[in-house]
Parts: structure tokens; C-alpha cells; sequence
């Protein structure tokens, strides 16, 4: 038959363009990492002598240490608040079917196709008006509304997999309500939940439009890196770069093997 | 009249409130009502204050909207070029996410799949000022391309800072926008549809052009219209990238909240490219059925 020739040809063509793609979207990082670890002021390829100066100055900065903890308290506060407001609106959105579903699921979605730093003026010229001082906090709500919104299309599409007659035969057998939330609402749904909260933290942690508006005198390092990178640049940029990414990537892993093992245990179950 | 319209919102409210859906819904709506309606009704409030004025709803003029449209600022090259990039970018990737989504869908297994899916979603989770950033050190002097370069006996090409630069970065940064909703689309099609089509004589290029695209249209008109969106809104690309270069709409809005400490002239402007991104939205959630999107996925 000829036309499978064709497709291994085709099928090989795909597998390249893809491995193409991943390397376009990798090398940049990598290029930080490469001069994160490279000695001297000024990054030079290829590089003459490899050095972790960069990462100690980093790792001891003052600075810097508070700019991290300003950023996980932020992305800690937004994982948690999102990830209970968006079980919610999972819910809503894929579990029940009542009248204003179609119309619900829109309008959460406007959110997330909305520009972030037009977002961001629009909380600020808001936070201004009512007279809230910007800190942290703001940035915890500014960014809970976009985050909440893509947490609820993470933790719905698990919810599109749950069979709700399983709440139904727990009524029938006389479990009550908080039961059955607790005990089979909850453990299905819980792999979606786990994923839900990871991408909470995550996107909190890395975000910068929406904190470069709403986090008053409270930085965090996106927005640190952004104004070193306008003025005033060190190789300490590429290197907290380098080292939040790698922390990202930590977490990511740990939390993916999770979301794994859990759908594991319930594959077995 | 009015009597029986405010019974039948009232009745409605009920019904919303005593569905299960609709109190699960109630959190968001909150959020949503506080975080974005309240805001965006803010800036209408500002775009129509005398402009230089710091305050809303307390003077009423149309000057910042007429500024913006009679030619007397260049703000209108800003839309044009926004709106260009983003029309640009949305193309390119349209065409280099889709391959790539075939392959996920039907030519990798299962495990690899989610495999590069993470590979591709984690990049989000990075700031974008760090992956952008990377990009100066790859194409910048003495960069890794201008390295490179050198050990081969010339010198790198100098394209940092120019406005192909900034249409490369939003390419980059809005990548997986593009190829996360057209896997949906592509999952959407079944396999047995396109195998009956080859078997019946189609060629390859008409069944794709007559079965498989139009079945998986949802998740690439949602795909689409993501990355134009947020590619139209971005503004880090244009700063980092650019380097200025261009200027684009969010940078003349960023400039008026602070620089020029116009207000109501940035209101103006962020209601404009509302009102564009908006009616755009609107009028592609019209045609799209979520719930067949995500169920099936």
C-alpha cells in the first residue's frame, strides 16, 4: 500500500518537528543557566571558566532572600484561597447541569483571555479608588483572579471523569452528605485538586504583569528581575532565573509523581 | 411591565441561588465581581475624566477618545502594531503547534504524550521575564549564536531590539496557548472518520481539509483566539526583546498610568483595546460548546 509509506514518512517528519519545537522552547533557558555559571561580570559564549560564584552572592543576598519569601508567601496564600474557590466552580462547571452552567462557563473564562497588564492597572486604578494600600495582599487577590479561573479548567477536567452514581449509591447505603464529600467526592477528585493547586502555586510564583502593578512595596523576584533587567543588570538576573526555575522544575516533579501515584492507587481501587 | 421583569429577575435569583450549580458558582462570581468586573467599571469611570484629572465618575468628557482617534498622537500606530503582531504570531503558530498536536494525539504513546506535555506546560510556570531574558543571552554580542559564529570565522547577525525580535518573543511565550487547545481540537477528531475517508479514495491533503480540520476547528478557534489575545495585551516582549523598538498599545498605556501620569488618557486607551479583545472573545465564545471541548479530553 503506498500511502503507508507515506505515513512513516510523515510520522518521522512530525517526531523531528516536535523535538525541533521542545529545543526552541528550552534553549533560552538554558542559555541562562549557561550564564549563571559562567565567571565574570559580562556573559561571553563560549564561556572561558565555569565558576558558582554567581550562585553563592545569589544564595546569600539579602535582598534576594526576601524578594523569595515575599514570593512564596504570595504564591502559599494563592494556592490554598484559589484552589477552594475553584473546587467550587469546578463543580459548577462540569459536575451539576443546571440553567446558568452555559453562561457560568464563559464567564470564567474572560479572565483568562484578558491581557494580564491591562488587568493589573485596571486592580490598581480599583485598590486606589477604594483606598487599600498595595502590599502583598493586593497581589494575593490580583492574582487569584486570573489564577482561580485556569485552576477551575485544571480541576474540571477531572471532574468530567467522575461518575457522579457513585454519590448515589453512597446515599442509597446511608451515608450523609459530609460522608459522602468526604469520603468519595473528595478521594476522586483529589488527583484533579492536587494538579489544580500545583499550577496555583506555580503560575503565582512566576508571575510578574499582574505583581508589577499590585505588589506596592512588597517585591517579588519576577518583578526584581524585570527592573535589574532595564537597569542596572548583574549576572545575579539569570542566575535567581536559573535557580527558581530549577525550583519550579523540583516541585513539578514532585507534584506530577503525586498526581501519578494517586491515579495509580485508583486504577487499583 | 417593570413589575413583571423584576419578579422574573427575582425568580431567577431564586432559582439560581437553590440550584447546586449555582451555589458553587456563587465563590467565583464573587471573585469575579470584586477582582475584574469592579476594576474594568473603574477604568470606564477614568476613561471618561477630564484628562490629567485623578478622579472618576466626578467630571465627564469624551477628549481622551477623540485624542486617541483624530491623529493628533501616534497611539494609533501602537493598535496597529499590536494588532498586526498579534495577528502575525497567531498564524505562525497556528501552523507550527498543529503537527506537533497530531503527533501528541495519535503518534506518540500515551506515556510519552503526557511526557511532553509537561515538557511544554512547564515553561509557563517560569517567569517570562527569565525565558525572554535567555533569548538576549542567545542572539546578544558575544552571545551563544554570536559565539558560535565567531568560532566558524564571522560575526553573528545583530536582529536583537527589531521588530522581528519582538514577534520571535511572543511566539515563544504564547507557544503553549496555541498547542494545548488545538490537542483538544485534534483529540476531537475521531480516527475512524479519516481512515474511512482514505479507504473511500480521498486523498490525504482533501481529508484533511474536509474531515479533520473542520472537526477539530473548536480547539484551534480557541487556540487562536488565546494567543491573538494575550499576544495584543503582552507587553514584556515588546520591552525586553524590542528593546522599544516598536512601541506597542500596552506601552502607551503603561507610559500614561506612570511617566505622563494620565490616567484617564491610559483608561481611555485600555477601554479601547477592551473593547477590541472583548468583542472578539464574545463573538468566538458564541460558537464554541465547552463542555464537548473538555468532556471528551
Amino acid at each position: 500500500m503506498e500511502y503507508t509509506k507515506q505515513g512513516r514518512r510523515n510520522r518521522t517528519l512530525i517526531i523531528i518537528w516536535t523535538i525541533f519545537v521542545i529545543a526552541f522552547i528550552y534553549l533560552p533557558v538554558i542559555c541562562d543557566a549557561l550564564s549563571s555559571i559562567s565567571k565574570g561580570r559580562y556573559f561571553m559564549f563560549p564561556i572561558k571558566k565555569f565558576s558558582l560564584d554567581w550562585w553563592s552572592k545569589t544564595a546569600n543576598s539579602i535582598e534576594i532572600s526576601s524578594l523569595v519569601s515575599n514570593s512564596l508567601l504570595i504564591a502559599f496564600v494563592v494556592t490554598i484561597l484559589s484552589t477552594v474557590i475553584a473546587f467550587c466552580g469546578a463543580l459548577a462547571f462540569a459536575r451539576f447541569s443546571w440553567k446558568g452552567k452555559k453562561l457560568f462557563q464563559k464567564i470564567i473564562l474572560l479572565p483568562v483571555f484578558f491581557p494580564q497588564p491591562v488587568l493589573g492597572l485596571a486592580l490598581l486604578l480599583w485598590f486606589n479608588a477604594i483606598g487599600i494600600n498595595l502590599s502583598w495582599q493586593t497581589a494575593v487577590f490580583a492574582h487569584l483572579v486570573w489564577i482561580t479561573p485556569v485552576v477551575t479548567l485544571v480541576i474540571a477536567i477531572q471532574v468530567y471523569g467522575f461518575d457522579p452514581t457513585l454519590e448515589d449509591a453512597a446515599r442509597d447505603l446511608g451515608a450523609t452528605p459530609f460522608q459522602i464529600f468526604y469520603r468519595i467526592t473528595l478521594p476522586l477528585l483529589w488527583p484533579g485538586v492536587w494538579s489544580g493547586m500545583l499550577f496555583a502555586f506555580l503560575l503565582s510564583w512566576g508571575n510578574f504583569p499582574l505583581s508589577l502593578y499590585t505588589t506596592g512595596v512588597d517585591n517579588t523576584v519576577p518583578k526584581w528581575l524585570y527592573s535589574k533587567m532595564v537597569a542596572g543588570y548583574t549576572p545575579m538576573v539569570p542566575t535567581l532565573g536559573t535557580m527558581s526555575t530549577l525550583g519550579a522544575a523540583g516541585l513539578m516533579l514532585v507534584g506530577a509523581l503525586t498526581v501519578y501515584m494517586m491515579h495509580r492507587r485508583q486504577g487499583r481501587a | 411591565m417593570t413589575k413583571f421583569s423584576v419578579q422574573k429577575i427575582k425568580s431567577s435569583l431564586t432559582e439560581f441561588i437553590s440550584s447546586k450549580g449555582g451555589k458553587c458558582a456563587l465563590p467565583v462570581y464573587i471573585l469575579l465581581t470584586l477582582g475584574f468586573v469592579a476594576p474594568l467599571f473603574m477604568v470606564l469611570g477614568f476613561s471618561f475624566a477630564t484628562p490629567r484629572s485623578f478622579s472618576a465618575f466626578t467630571s465627564f468628557s469624551l477628549d481622551n477618545f477623540i485624542q486617541i482617534f483624530d491623529g493628533s498622537t501616534s497611539v494609533w500606530r501602537s493598535f496597529l502594531w499590536s494588532i498586526a503582531l498579534a495577528a502575525f504570531v497567531t498564524a505562525i503558530l497556528a501552523v507550527v503547534c498543529y503537527p506537533v498536536a497530531v503527533g501528541m494525539v495519535r503518534i506518540f504513546g500515551s506515556k510519552t504524550s503526557t511526557f511532553i506535555s509537561i515538557l511544554f506546560v512547564f515553561p509557563l510556570f517560569v517567569s517570562e521575564n527569565v525565558r525572554l531574558y535567555g533569548w538576549i543571552l542567545f542572539f546578544g554580542k558575544n552571545g551563544v549564536l554570536d559565539g558560535i559564529c565567531k568560532l566558524l570565522g564571522f560575526h553573528g547577525p545583530d536582529i536583537l531590539f527589531t521588530p522581528g525580535m519582538t514577534a520571535m518573543g511572543l511566539a515563544y511565550s504564547y507557544l503553549p496557548y496555541m498547542l494545548f487547545p488545538v490537542i483538544m481540537g485534534v483529540a476531537l477528531v475521531p480516527k475512524d472518520l479519516i481512515t474511512a475517508a482514505r479507504d473511500l479514495g480521498s486523498s490525504r491533503l482533501r481529508t484533511w481539509w474536509q474531515i479533520e480540520l473542520p472537526l477539530a476547528m473548536p480547539g484551534v478557534l480557541i487556540g487562536m483566539l488565546l494567543t491573538f489575545v494575550l499576544a495584543t495585551g503582552s507587553m514584556s516582549e515588546s520591552k525586553i526583546l524590542g528593546g522599544q523598538s516598536i512601541i506597542v498599545i500596552t506601552n502607551d498605556i503603561d507610559v500614561s498610568f506612570t511617566f505622563s501620569q494620565n490616567w484617564p488618557q491610559g483608561a481611555a486607551l485600555a477601554v479601547v483595546l477592551t473593547l477590541i479583545i472583548g468583542s472578539l472573545t464574545l463573538y468566538a465564545f458564541k460558537k464554541i460548546d465547552l463542555d464537548k471541548l473538555m468532556g471528551r479530553s
